[in-house]
């Protein structure tokens, strides 16, 4: 017999602001006029999201996305759009840069817990799922570079 | 399977305890559960008799075969060969000729798309269903843009079988190729091929069986089935991964003009000219996966010993309680209700992402497949993304399911 691993509970990973957000994803809308959209996939398990910006400016004055997925990814999308509604193009940026390194192997990032994207935390200790959290903001990251076109996690 | 099959198979059980033995890796903890891998459709373990066949070839008689006059190489070759001898007998091919050893199904099907697409001209037709894996989709579709041949599908209905009045209707002048699975991996139903392939010889059309779902849950014989080509890969029936079979038959293998060039395929290479070896080497470039078919043989010899009838009479036991067990799931729709289904439950639940429930699951110990199947066609004409699917094979048990059961449980508490 192999020792059993112990490793992370399941709760940590489906924490209830990601079930929260999962069942009752914010901002779930497709915008009619969008001043950019883009589209992502992941082939390897089928989640799709669309991302569409209303700008102001350089603000992003509304943020809003629809999405098919599993909950990782519903409650990412929900919680990227509350995050960076309001933030300039850099600003928002820098945002996806920073939510994308915390799955970086190795990453050092501490999560606060006052951070509600901290709830996303445990998704490090699942490969198979990091790309389910990163799809929406790399979909985000194609939509505000003007790119109207499908990005792909794998 | 008939009545008289059922009462004989009955006569015998399989003694699954015993054979759990023969599986090192099915002996461990996952997450503190006692792992159930209920993913056989994905891929099979491999029991002792077959990791020791291959590490006995390494340890002892390793040497590159059908080159050298030294007594290793003599061995690796008689062992290479006994391997195709025993694949010969194990779908009854009429001769060893037939029998060319690849890397997968993926390969094999391959292989006749390049080899018999050489001979295709535009117009030219190849008839697929719509339960079809993408391995036998995609070389159809290459060759739609390479050469302008047409690829007509055969429809599914809602139990997931394929319509066989409008397989008839699409056999016309042009069609070349039938290519068809023998069982749908995403959703278990066994297609019927008699029918199918009846259909097409009476029209001269060349019959191509994927049989990767099928070789491991009943016996095959290529000759009653009348195919023309039957592809199947080592690791869908205990067998390593990277090894697989296109069993072809002697006079249309004879028509083909050779795949992959290089060592092996040869008999005079000059640069004026080469020849071509004889069969089966002439479709076998290049140094062959030797430890492969030396484990597949050991995996045919174990599935022999077992007894294909008995694995079937299991694993359609394995499908009733399963079928049973998860009947009450609130909320849980199986997808694919075949009439003639192998052990294979492809379901989704209300409100729960297959993913999802394939990591809650994970968390009990339970490995089930969540996804498309490499059958996205499947799943868009269910209207779904993907499914999860539990696929039990022979050394799988009842108390395996109700771990299943309990936490699809679990997970409906989490989740709703
Ligand atoms: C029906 C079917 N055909 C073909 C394949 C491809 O087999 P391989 O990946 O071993 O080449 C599979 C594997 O999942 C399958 O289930």
């Amino acid at each position: 017999m192999t020792m059993p691993m112990a490793g992370p509970s399941l709760r940590d990973l489906y924490r209830q602001t990601v079930l929260d957000h999962s069942r009752s994803p914010r901002n779930f809308r497709r915008l009619e006029h969008p001043d950019c959209l883009a589209t992502g996939h992941n082939a390897l398990c089928g989640d799709k999201v669309s991302v569409y910006l209303g700008l102001a400016g350089d603000r992003l004055e509304d943020v809003s996305y629809e999405a098919s997925g599993c909950a990782i990814c519903m409650a990412s999308a929900s919680l990227m759009s509350e995050r960076v509604t309001g933030l300039s193009r850099p600003e928002a940026s820098r945002a996806i840069d920073s939510f994308v390194a915390r799955f970086d192997p190795g990453s050092m990032h501490d999560d606060d817990p006052a951070d509600p994207l901290s709830a996303l935390a445990t998704v490090r200790e699942y490969p198979s799922r990091i790309r389910c959290a990163t799809l929406p903001w790399e979909t985000l990251r194609a939509a505000i570079s003007g790119e109207h076109g499908t990005v792909s996690t794998e | 399977m008939s009545i008289a099959a059922r009462d004989v198979a009955s006569a015998s059980l399989l003694d699954v305890a015993a054979v759990r033995r023969d599986f090192p890796v099915l002996d461990q903890e996952i997450n503190g559960h006692p792992l159930a891998y209920l993913d056989n459709a994905a891929s099979y373990q491999r029991p002792t008799q077959v990791i020791d066949a291959i590490a006995h070839y390494y340890r002892h008689d390793h040497a590159n075969v059908h080159r050298g006059v030294h007594t290793l190489s003599h061995r690796a070759t008689e062992a290479y060969e006994g391997a195709r001898d025993k694949v010969q007998r194990f779908i009854n091919a009429q001769s060893r000729r037939e029998i060319i050893f690849t890397r997968g199904t993926t390969e094999s099907i391959n292989l006749i798309a390049a080899a018999l697409g050489s001979q295709l001209s535009a117009g030219d037709e190849v008839v697929i269903t719509h339960l079809e894996h993408h391995s036998n989709i995609v070389p159809w579709q290459l060759l739609c843009e390479s050469r302008g041949i047409l690829l007509k599908v055969v429809p599914i209905n809602s139990q997931g079988e394929i319509e066989l009045d409008r397989y008839f209707d699409l056999l016309g002048p042009r069609t070349r190729l039938v290519s068809v699975a023998q069982v749908s991996n995403a959703l278990g139903t066994v297609l019927p091929l008699q029918t199918i392939i009846a259909a097409a010889r009476e029209r001269d059309i060349l019959v191509l069986v994927d049989g990767a779902q099928g070789i491991a849950h009943q016996p095959v014989d290529v000759q009653t089935l009348d195919c023309d080509f039957y592809a199947f890969s080592g690791h869908k029936m205990c067998g390593p991964t990277g090894i697989g079979v296109l069993y072809a038959r002697e006079s249309i293998l004879q028509t083909l003009p050779p795949w992959q060039g290089g060592g092996d395929m040869i008999r005079t290479v000059s640069f004026s000219g080469s020849t071509w070896n004889d069969l089966p080497y002439r479709f076998e470039a290049g140094t062959p996966n030797i430890a492969g078919a030396i484990g597949l043989g050991a995996a045919i010899d174990y599935l022999e010993n077992i007894g294909i009838q008995q694995i079937a009479e299991h694993e359609r036991r394995l499908l009733e309680y399963g079928e049973a067990a998860l009947a009450d799931v609130p909320g849980l729709r199986i997808i694919g209700t075949a009439m003639e289904k192998v052990s294979v439950i492809s379901f989704d639940i209300e409100g729960i992402h297959p993913h999802d429930l394939g990591t809650v699951l994970d968390h009990q110990g339970v490995a089930i497949r969540a996804g498309h199947h490499c059958a996205m066609p499947v799943m868009e004409f269910f209207g779904v993304a993907g499914t999860a699917r539990a696929s039990f094979a022979f050394y799988n048990t009842t108390g395996e399911i109700d771990q299943l059961r309990s936490a699809i449980d679990q997970a409906i508490v989490m989740f709703r």
